[in-house]
């Protein structure tokens, strides 16, 4: 999908990031929001969502990490 | 509604029927709709049971490309319609298989909702992270070999090596405490405020260590006092580069879940 840019309001643009970083929309998305069983989703509801996609995460991040093996910066 | 077996719940709204004025594209590419019972407006959409069925979800939570698509959606239509009106926004993938049972849930929830609605009203979350700045490596004893007593390059190395690391450990504990400061400060300008885990920084793609993570719900008439303390605060704390974000839905204030500190 092409870029979302969302947050619209114009205070302090110095230190306002422009486009929703998809970290920050997951953390709110999985972790928050009303939690109601769909009964389509009635054994998801049993599972927390940022386990499941923090397993995609890490997998990708680990992928990501073992093509460019010098991506890590100074540690 | 029949050619399409499961219903995708973007959010749910106070008044009957809103009127979309963007017609907001969600998920799958389907229109957002509103659905009404019980005096409350689900805005649902329609996804196919093949890609958001029970076993896909499973399966497709664990793409991350397939999960950022969903919930730029998500949050798309989310953030369309509370431009328009308060919503309660709903945790991602919340699916229905008919509008039947989308409607049973508005019923059976009724009483929540309405108190989650009226919290949110008139309120915005912003979220503020904050990233210890840290010295870098080259900071600290950089300086030529001074030829002071007993200087092998060894012990020059080690000396210096100790100096960095201390550096980095006050860094940090500064950090953390103007972590705290700036959380107090901010918590009391906010009608409630939630703490997030930190985020690990190969996901954040910050290589500073993150040692606050947080989401404030501000009143909107108190918005930019909110905004100029954050300015502020940033200009204070030196050991803490402040990030602030939004304004978002209120995802993270929908009751139930929600905790003044996370774990």
């Amino acid at each position: 999908m092409s870029e979302a840019p969302t947050a619209t309001a114009t205070y302090h643009p110095a230190i306002r990031e422009e486009r929703v970083a998809l970290v920050d929309l997951l953390d709110r998305v999985l972790a928050g929001g009303v939690v109601i069983v769909g009964d389509v989703t009635l054994s998801i509801a049993d599972v927390d969502l940022v386990t499941v996609s923090l397993r995609a995460l890490v997998t990708s991040v680990s992928a990501l990490v073992e093509d460019t093996d010098d991506s890590r910066g100074g540690r | 509604m029949t050619d399409s077996p499961c219903v995708w719940v973007y959010a749910v709204a106070a008044d009957a029927a809103p009127a979309f004025t963007g017609g907001p594209i969600g998920v799958a590419g389907g229109a957002a709709r509103p659905l009404s019972a019980a005096g409350l407006t689900a805005i649902v959409g329609s996804v196919a049971e093949s890609e958001f069925g029970e076993a896909a979800l499973r399966q497709n939570l664990e793409d991350l490309d397939w999960l950022e698509r969903t919930a730029r959606a998500h949050h798309e239509v989310i953030e369309t319609v509370t431009k328009e009106r308060p919503v309660v926004p709903m945790r991602l993938a919340t699916v229905y298989s008919t509008d039947e049972a989308a409607a049973g849930m508005l019923m059976e929830r009724a009483a929540d909702l309405r108190e989650a609605l009226t919290k949110l009203a008139g309120c915005s979350e912003w979220g503020v992270k904050g990233h210890a700045v840290m010295p870098g490596d080259d900071a600290a004893g950089q300086q030529p070999e001074a030829d002071g007593p007993s200087t092998g390059p060894g012990a020059a190395y080690l000396r210096r090596r100790r100096v960095q690391l201390t550096a980095r450990r006050d860094a940090r504990q500064e950090a953390v405490a103007s972590a705290q400061a700036v959380h107090a400060e901010l918590d009391r300008l906010a009608a409630s405020a939630r703490l997030y885990p930190p985020q690990s920084p190969e996901i954040a793609g910050h290589s500073g260590s993150m040692v606050l993570n947080a989401a404030y719900l501000v009143a909107d008439d108190r918005a930019e006092e909110f905004g100029t303390a954050v300015t502020e605060l940033a200009a204070r704390h030196g050991a803490l580069q402040l990030t602030l974000t939004g304004p978002w839905p209120a995802y993270s204030f929908t009751g139930r879940n929600e905790s003044r500190d996370e774990r």
